[in-house]
C-alpha cells in the first residue's frame, strides 16, 4: 500500500489547531501507518521551497488552519491548493475568520497606528517620525520582505477552492478522528470520500447535542455569564445567560456546556443559515417574554430592553464576521452640512 | 400589486442617484395598506420594492442584512399595529429584532436609519403613502449604501 501524503499550515490562527491534531495521542500513531507528513512547519522541517518543488497534487489533503490575513498567508493558500489534491479548511479561522476576523471591524492602518504608536509600551508615543513596519525595505545589501497586512481578512474558501470544512476552535479531537477514520478507510479498503464540500460535524444546533433542560424558552433580563450562578441542568438562555447553541452547528460534543459555560459560537452556522449573527440575533429577540402591556410599549421601552445585549456583534459574530453577509465595517460618507442661505 | 416601483435604472453619479428601498409588508395589515393606497390614487415616490411576508415577524434578519448587501440603500419593516397581529404576538418579536439589527448596523457602520420599522394597518393607505415619502427623503439625505463604495476597496487585498 503506497502512503498517502499530509500537510498542514496555519495561516492567521493562533496555532491551537496544529496542536489540536497532536491531541488525537495515540491515534497520530496510525496515521504514520499510513501517511507521511510532508510539511507542517510547527512539527516538521520542510521549506516553502521543498513544497514548491512539488509536482501539482502531490499532497493527498492539507489541513490549513488560520484565516487569509496577509499577503504570505494568501501565497501559501495558494501554493498549497495548486500541490493538494484534497484542501481541507481546518478549524474556525479558515473556515469563517474567527476571532482574527473581528480585525474586520476596523481597518490595517487603524491596527498598525494603534500596535505600532498608541499601546502604553510603545516608544513611539511621542516620537515625531513614527516608523511602520513596511512591505518592502531597500538596503544596501538587497530589498528585504515581510507580508503585507490586508485591509480585510477572508476566509480560506474566499481565495482558494476547498474542498472540506471541519469548523471548531480548534475542532475537537473526535472530528478529527473520524474525519481520519474515513481517509484510512479511503486508503486501505478504496472506501468513497465524502462530497465535495462536506462538513465534517453535524447539520443541526448545538440545542440537538445539549442535554441541558428546556423548560420556559423565554427570559425577562440578561444576566453576564460571571455574574451569575449557573445552573448546571437547565438551559443557558433560560437563566438569561447568551448562548450561541440556538444558531451554531453541532458536532462539538458541547464541551463548553458541559464545563457550564455558554456556547460562543466556534462551530460557525448550521447547515440551513449564511449568518450565524443574524441567526442569533433572531433567536434572542424572540425569546423575550410578552409583557403584558406590550401593546403600550413603545420603541424607545423595546430600544432599553434589548440593549441589555452589549455588544451585539461581539457576541453574535466572535467567530464568523469575515463569513457573514456584511463581512466587514462600512463607512457612511460624511453628513452635509445645512447649505446656509444668503 | 398595484403600489409597487418600477425599478430605477442602475445610476452611479451622485447626481443621477436615486434612493432604491426594500420595503417589506406583512401581508394582513401592511400589504393591504400598501394596496389602499394604490387603489387610493395616493401619489408618493417610486423608489421603493415590495415584498410580502405573511407575518413581519417572518422577515429574518439575514433578510435585511441581504439588502443592505446587495446595495438596497435603505429598509422599511411594515407590521401590522401592536396588539393587531394575525398571528397575535408576531410583530411583538419583529420590533425586538429590529431594535437589536439596528444597534448590530451601527456597529457595521451603517447610519440605522437606514432600517426602519412601522405599523400600517390594512385601513391607513394614508400612513404607507406618509411613510415611504418620509423615509424615502430621508434615505436621499443619508445618501448611497456605504458598501457599494467600499466593496470595491475595503474587499481587495492591499497592494493588488
Amino acid at each position: 500500500m503506497a502512503k498517502i501524503r499530509i500537510a498542514q499550515y496555519w495561516g492567521a490562527g493562533c496555532g491551537g489547531c496544529d496542536v489540536a491534531l497532536l491531541d488525537i495521542d495515540e491515534k497520530v500513531l496510525g496515521l504514520a501507518e499510513y501517511a507521511d507528513i510532508v510539511f507542517w512547519p510547527i512539527a516538521v522541517d520542510t521549506k516553502l521551497k521543498d513544497v514548491e518543488a512539488m509536482p501539482d497534487g502531490y499532497i493527498t489533503a492539507t489541513l490549513f488552519n488560520g484565516a487569509i490575513r496577509n499577503s504570505e498567508n494568501l501565497h501559501v493558500a495558494k501554493l498549497l491548493r495548486q500541490k493538494s489534491t484534497l484542501l481541507i479548511s481546518f478549524g474556525s479561522c479558515a473556515c469563517f475568520g474567527g476571532i482574527p476576523g473581528l480585525a474586520n471591524l476596523t481597518t490595517a492602518k487603524d491596527i498598525l497606528e494603534y500596535v505600532y504608536t498608541k499601546t502604553p509600551s510603545s516608544d513611539q508615543q511621542d516620537a515625531k517620525v513614527k516608523v511602520y513596519p513596511q512591505a518592502t525595505t531597500h538596503t544596501a545589501d538587497g530589498d528585504l520582505e515581510l507580508p503585507a497586512l490586508f485591509e480585510t481578512v477572508k476566509t480560506l474558501d474566499q481565495v482558494v477552492d476547498v474542498d472540506y470544512y471541519m469548523p471548531g476552535c480548534p475542532p475537537t479531537v473526535n472530528l478529527i478522528g473520524d474525519f481520519l477514520t474515513v481517509v484510512e478507510k479511503h486508503v486501505k479498503e478504496g472506501a468513497p470520500l465524502p462530497p465535495k464540500g462536506t462538513v465534517i460535524a453535524s447539520g443541526k444546533t448545538l440545542c440537538d447535542e445539549c442535554k441541558r433542560k428546556k423548560t420556559v424558552k423565554s427570559i425577562d433580563k440578561i444576566n453576564d455569564t460571571f455574574d451569575t450562578n449557573i445552573d448546571p441542568d437547565k438551559c443557558m438562555i433560560e437563566q438569561g445567560v447568551i448562548c450561541l447553541g440556538p444558531a451554531t452547528r453541532a458536532g462539538c460534543g458541547a464541551k463548553c456546556l458541559n464545563a457550564n459555560q455558554p456556547c460562543r459560537g466556534c462551530m460557525g452556522p448550521t447547515a440551513q443559515v449564511t449568518d450565524q449573527g443574524g441567526s442569533m440575533l433572531s433567536a434572542l429577540a424572540s425569546v423575550f417574554k410578552v409583557q403584558d402591556k406590550e401593546s403600550q410599549m413603545n420603541e424607545e421601552d423595546i430600544l432599553k430592553l434589548m440593549q441589555q445585549v452589549k455588544d451585539p456583534m461581539g457576541t453574535f459574530y466572535s467567530y464568523t464576521l469575515p463569513k457573514s453577509i456584511i463581512k466587514r465595517t462600512v463607512r457612511e460618507r460624511p453628513k452635509k452640512k445645512p447649505e446656509v442661505k444668503a | 400589486m398595484s403600489t409597487t416601483a418600477q425599478t430605477q435604472p442602475e445610476t452611479n453619479t451622485e447626481e443621477q442617484w436615486e434612493p432604491r428601498i426594500v420595503a417589506f409588508c406583512c401581508n394582513w395589515c401592511s400589504y393591504a395598506g400598501a394596496d389602499l393606497a394604490g387603489v387610493s390614487r395616493l401619489q408618493m415616490p417610486t423608489n421603493f420594492l415590495v415584498i410580502r411576508t405573511m407575518c413581519s415577524a417572518r422577515v429574518d434578519p439575514e433578510f435585511v442584512l441581504r439588502a443592505f448587501a446587495k446595495g438596497a440603500d435603505g429598509v422599511l419593516v411594515l407590521g401590522c399595529h401592536p396588539a393587531d397581529c394575525h398571528y397575535i404576538g408576531g410583530n411583538y418579536r419583529t420590533r425586538r429584532r429590529v431594535a437589536l439589527l439596528r444597534m448590530l448596523l451601527e456597529q457595521y457602520g451603517f447610519d440605522p436609519q437606514r432600517l426602519r420599522l412601522e405599523w400600517v394597518s390594512a385601513s391607513e393607505g394614508a400612513k404607507f403613502q406618509r411613510t415611504i415619502k418620509e423615509f424615502t427623503e430621508q434615505i436621499r439625505e443619508l445618501g448611497p449604501n456605504p458598501i457599494q463604495e467600499d466593496t470595491e476597496e475595503g474587499t481587495d487585498e492591499q497592494g493588488r
